[in-house]
């Protein structure tokens, strides 16, 4: 059974993949910086009763690179122009990793282009103690690794990359990795100035949500966070013996989240 | 033929074991830095390159790498600046400055116009992407490699034939005003020389620009390979590619006696040799590699191997398939550190497997070791098949002494070199500055230049 | 005492109305470079080093600047690797470094590292800001300038004492993995010491840091005030400073005869000299200065010394192009007049040349015999007293052999001269005594670092004159 539908659409000047699927008010969700996983059970979950539009970001899959998008700032102005395009603004908002990331950026420029905003683990902050995974400079399994606490607890984690490597997975990771770096090799995975800037964001309800043995963004970058979007409603929450997708490994509890977020 | 003298100027002092822990020579930690033993050796390295020149080497080719006791010329063009003063007559041929990881090419411009010039135009400047360790060292984003090299490499050559002052507005590189006061000695330019390690798309970048390419130490079939699309380019391009257009660099140690020889010829293996100098990870930065280059390696790549280097698709190959008698050093190098990740090998295994190769890398001329008797024969093979206009003389980098290395040299330049010079002659080789590369123009239709000999390396398989 | 051996290194055949048409040294086209006088020039500089070396000098001082006839050294450390080679001896001082154009300082530091271990732990890197036509040569943003400098200095500190491998997450520079291999011979690493032309905010930084400054011919009444505001900083640091702590660079000629040393020394005069290193525009791009030295410098006319922030620059300003700081456009000088043709460049040469003997009434140059050089020159250590000496051999058209007999002649005559002054005048250098090595004790008096009853001997330097 088709449960969601993979479609180019040109917008903002480019060809965009947009993944889209269930029913309900929509929900933009911004994937993180290995691009988009699959329809994963907590997808599943959420599409009960929202229409879910997961857009490739340019570079990924289907969505040919973009080449005016030269950091995280840029690709949140590109987002926004496509939520204007789109006519979705105001939107509500799940970004995970580099997403949630574009997700804050988006919010700088345009406080009111989002309902509500939920970070899952963003990058974009430099922590307080503890430093950003350097991402770039380990192996694809070092990184993936270092996305989950415990990957024996988690069966979707293990569903994802626990087979064989397939030469196309193996391109789709480069390809994303690439990306990645195109846009956020320097500084390590931040933006200085964010902090800054979100203090600029107004009357958005933020949920931030974190594992607390975050191996990827140490869970320190939490307060960053909290301090830096102190003129909004913001709300934080860890969830222990759990890494930097709790998405993935506190699935049940994650949606729970942010049916109760988004309500 | 051009005959170059070459050594990465290896830190020899190293501990052995530090390079396998840590699973490559780029990362180990810089406590391990004696001053003492760094001046001796930055200083012994000059002396060779001086008696190289004194015992009849045409050039001394210097390398760079950044944050590794493989090689200690982290700016080769200190070393290079030293030499365009002491020695006479020798080209310093760099091989190569990494173009993307500068942030000011402008300044490298200047830098190699004032060496050039000191040297009274004895300077081949040759450009390097820089090894995917090289980008993580200096902050260089690898996926902007390509572009970065390209446009350094346009702003500099801009920098030296273009009359000042200009602007340059590029995508990574913007002046107000280019007006270096010192420009090369050599006119238009310094000509300028691609080292490689057989990726086609640098293979037909040289093609266009009319550069010479030089292999390092790359497998023989892969490189007559390559050579022949650099040809076809050639003829594309208007012009007949010939020997003057390529060049080769090849591991040699020579002592008094094959015994001797043989028993020091074992440190071309210290740590893993060629094949330890990073671990995939800072090799392979994310978007170091082209699409194309990256679709290649994912082809070679067979499920579950966990790893990737990508250095050449006939090397990941064997890596494979061969992997409990890997055939070359890199090999060695992959599985080893696969399987000291693991735990699934202690370092004194591990050692053991690196010098178990010692013998089939010696049979695959990955590296020839001998006496100038026994070594020439081997030369001659390589001469026969690659018919390179410019040859480098890799000696040895582990730990041999100084002594040993200097006899290596003087045995080569009274022995070796000569033979050399003769089979060149004999095969019609002509070196670029016999005949400038691209000069010879390529009428369609016609048959181009045989560049390798195909005879020669089937007699070799 | 250290005396070291200093020159430009100049291009000296640049033609020079081209220089005067052009109104500076700084943007001269390259083509009127000549490869084979360029590879002369730089290969008889090198001599020069090693004669200066066996002639008694105790260092060799190098500069840089970019895209300038005035100093072929533009990437000075070429040369600084040669000499680590060739002489054996010598200090190799390099004053400085511009450290906000260089835009990878790991790469320097990797760079001098090597110079310092094969000179075997000869090499004084110094760093400066570089002058403002650096910031344009190398489009090196002049508004992030001091902060450019002050990041790539703790980096480059970092790399050589903070063992590797570590990540550098700064404002202007970022590097993941920080782990030079080869680190300098000296520790916990090489002396630094820093030139200025009388910036108050380098000389508290200088002395903060406990580094020696060196002013670069600056005149003596502002750098004895310069020198106290050392004095008082490091007291407030808690050391004292002295002769250690401060050096000076002086141009000087000196010939068999006094008759060939007027003659020859005019030379320095050449296209205006050092004043005319590059134009107002060039030299202060928007955003160099800080605000406290823009408004020293709007609302002063006093000497800012060497390359130019000077009264009668400032003048220059105003009538030529600083409207950005909110001066108005006026008219008048030299080089307005021969921007507007007004006058030909063989009168602007004549104006330059009419000040060949105040320059050297102000000592803006020293040019004579040995005898008649001397005197000068202990007036200059008497009233500033530094541990570190720089002779800067005339910049101009001299031959290779004038040069190279100014040279001996300091070597034979002057340097011992000037060592037995020092000796007297108990001044000691900063090999003798570490700079900052000495505590302070609040409330008591510390080291006088100037000679005021001297400093009433010294001519009064006419500033409107500029060599």
């Amino acid at each position: 059974m088709a449960e969601w539908t993979e479609e180019i659409t040109h917008i903002a000047g480019t060809d965009l993949a947009i993944v889209k699927g269930g029913k309900g008010k929509p929900l933009l969700i911004l994937h993180e910086e290995l691009g988009h996983p699959g329809w994963m059970s907590y997808h599943q979950e959420l599409a009960k009763d929202r229409t879910l539009i997961i857009p490739i970001q340019p570079g990924y899959g289907k969505s040919p690179r973009v080449e005016q998008i030269r950091n995280v700032h840029e690709l949140g102005l590109f987002y926004n122009w496509v939520l204007n395009e789109m006519n979705l603004a105001p939107i509500d908002v799940i970004g995970f990793s580099i997403g949630g990331w574009t997700a804050a950026e988006m919010a700088t420029a345009n406080s009111k282009i989002f309902r509500k905003m939920m970070l899952v683990a963003p990058s974009g902050i430099k922590p307080a103690e503890g430093e950003i995974l350097d991402i770039f400079a380990v192996t694809i399994g070092t990184q993936l690794n270092a996305t989950v606490h415990d990957a024996a607890a988690a069966p979707e984690f293990r569903k994802l990359y626990g087979g064989e490597r397939t030469p196309e997975q193996f391109e789709a990771f480069e390809e994303a990795r690439t990306e990645s770096a195109r846009i956020a090799w320097d500084p390590i995975l931040h933006n200085p100035s964010l902090p800054y800037f979100l203090q600029g964001v107004r009357g958005l309800p933020t949920h931030i949500v974190w594992g607390r043995e975050d191996a990827t963004v140490p869970v320190t970058a939490a307060d960053s966070y909290q301090v830096a979007l102190k003129n909004t409603d913001v709300k934080l929450t860890i969830f222990d013996h759990c890494g930097h997708r709790p998405e993935i490994e506190k699935s049940a509890e994650f949606v729970k989240l942010v049916r109760e977020f988004l309500a | 033929m051009i005959l170059m003298y070459f050594t990465e100027r290896p830190y020899r002092d190293v501990p052995e074991d530090e390079v396998i822990k840590n699973r490559g020579f780029f990362g180990v930690p810089n406590r391990f830095f004696d001053r003492e033993v760094g001046a001796r050796l930055y200083n012994e390295y000059l002396d060779e390159m001086v008696y190289a020149e004194d015992v009849g080497f045409d050039a001394i080719m210097l390398n760079e790498h950044h944050g590794t006791p493989f090689c200690m010329g982290a700016v080769m063009n200190v070393e290079a600046s030293i030499l365009a003063r002491i020695t006479k007559r020798a080209r310093i041929v760099l091989l190569g400055n990494p173009l993307p990881t500068f942030k000011n090419p402008l300044r490298i411009a200047e830098e190699l116009a004032t060496i050039d010039c000191i040297s009274h135009g004895r300077l081949v400047p040759g450009w390097v992407r820089g090894a995917g360790s090289e980008q993580i060292f200096n902050q260089a984003n690898p996926a902007y490699n390509r572009e970065r090299f390209e446009e350094a490499h346009d702003l500099i050559l801009a920098a030296w034939t273009r009359p000042g002052p200009f602007r340059w507005e590029g995508k990574h590189f913007n002046y107000r005003y280019v007006n270096p006061w010192v420009t090369p000695f050599q006119k238009p330019h310094p000509p300028i020389m691609i080292p490689g390690v057989l990726s086609p798309e640098t293979v037909v970048w040289c093609a266009q620009h009319r550069y010479p390419y030089l292999g390092l130490g790359t497998a023989l079939s892969a490189t007559a390979e390559l050579w022949n699309i650099y040809g076809d380019t050639a003829a594309k391009e208007g012009y007949v590619a010939g020997s003057e257009n390529f060049g080769y660099l090849q591991h040699v140690f020579v002592a008094e006696t094959e015994e001797k020889a043989q028993e020091l010829g074992k440190a071309h293996l210290f740590g893993g040799g060629q094949g330890a100098f990073s671990r995939p990870e800072h090799t392979l930065p994310p978007g170091y590699n082209s699409k194309e280059a990256t679709k290649r390696l994912a082809r070679t790549m067979t499920a579950g191997s966990g790893g990737f280097l990508g250095v050449s698709a006939e090397q990941l190959g064997r890596a494979k398939s061969n992997e409990d008698q890997p055939a070359n050093l890199q090999a060695v190098a992959d599985s080893t550190r696969r399987r000291l990740a693991r735990g699934e090998a202690t370092i004194d295994e591990a050692k053991a497997a690196i010098y178990k190769s010692y013998q089939k890398a010696q049979d695959g001329l990955q590296i020839i070791t001998g006496t100038p008797k026994t070594v020439i024969p081997k030369l001659r093979r390589i001469l026969e098949v690659l018919r390179p206009g410019t040859f480098g003389v890799f000696q040895s980098q582990g730990p041999v002494s100084f002594e040993d290395r200097m006899t290596s040299i003087r045995l080569l330049g009274q022995e070796v070199l000569p033979a050399v010079r003769e089979i060149g002659k004999e095969l019609g080789i002509q070196d670029p500055f016999e005949r400038q590369p691209g000069s010879r123009p390529y009428t369609t239709g016609t048959q181009r230049d045989q560049l390798v000999s195909l005879d020669a390396l089937r007699a070799n398989a | 005492m250290h005396i070291m051996y200093f020159t430009e290194r100049p291009y000296r055949d640049v033609p020079e109305d081209e220089v005067i048409k052009n109104r500076s040294f700084f943007g001269v086209p390259n083509r009127f470079y000549d490869a084979q006088v360029g590879a002369r020039l730089y290969n008889e500089y090198l001599d020069e080093d090693v004669y200066a070396e066996e002639v008694g000098f105790d260092a060799i001082m190098l500069n840089e600047h970019h895209g300038n006839p005035f100093c072929m050294g533009a990437v000075m450390n070429v040369e600084a690797a040669i000499l680590a080679r060739i002489t054996k001896k010598v200090r190799i001082v390099l004053l400085g470094n511009p450290l906000p154009v260089v835009k990878n300082p790991v790469r320097l530091a990797e760079e001098l590292a090597e110079i310092d271990l094969i000179s075997k732990g000869r090499l004084v890197p110094g760093w400066v800001r570089g002058a403002g036509s650096e910031q344009i040569f190398n489009q090196a943003n002049p508004a992030y300038n001091r902060e450019y400098f002050n990041e790539a200095h703790d980096l480059v500190l970092a790399c050589w004492t903070k063992p590797g491998p570590f990540r550098w997450e700064g404002k202007h520079f970022n590097f993941r993995y920080v782990n030079p291999w080869a680190l300098p011979y000296q520790k916990p690493r090489p002396p630094i010491w820093i030139p200025g032309v009388i910036s108050a905010e380098t000389v508290v930084w200088c002395a903060k840091h406990r580094y020696p400054y060196i002013g670069l011919g600056t005149a003596l009444q502002s750098t004895v005030e310069l020198w106290n505001l050392y004095g008082q900083t490091a007291a407030d640091e808690g050391y004292m400073a002295g002769t250690e702590n401060f050096g000076y660079l002086q141009q000087i000629h000196v010939a068999e005869t006094e008759e060939e040393a007027q003659k020859q020394g005019r030379a320095a005069m050449f296209g205006g000299g050092a004043a005319n290193f590059s134009r107002p525009e060039h030299t202060l791009p928007p955003g160099y200065n800080s605000k406290e030295a823009t408004r020293r410098l709007a609302k002063q006319a006093t000497d800012y010394g060497f390359l130019g922030i000077t009264s009668e620059k400032l003048k220059e300003s105003q009538r030529g192009d600083l409207r950005h700081i909110g001066i108005p456009k006026q008219n008048g000088d030299t080089r307005d007049k021969l921007r507007k043709g007004e006058i030909s460049v063989e009168e602007a040469k004549k104006k330059i040349y009419a000040n060949y003997q105040k320059a050297q009434d102000g000592l803006q140059i020293i040019i004579g015999t040995p005898k008649t050089v001397i005197p000068k020159l202990k007036l200059i250590m008497e009233v500033l007293r530094p541990g570190v000496f720089g002779l800067f051999q005339a910049q101009g058209p001299l031959t290779t052999q004038q040069r190279l007999t100014s040279i001996r002649l300091m070597g034979q005559e002057v340097l011992p001269a000037m060592r037995e002054i020092a000796k007297g005048l108990g001044i000691v250098d900063p090999f003798e005594r570490e700079p900052g090595s000495r505590p302070y004790t609040s409330g008591t008096q510390y080291d006088s670092l100037v000679d005021l009853e001297a400093l009433k001997r010294a001519p009064k330097r006419d500033e409107s004159v500029r060599v």
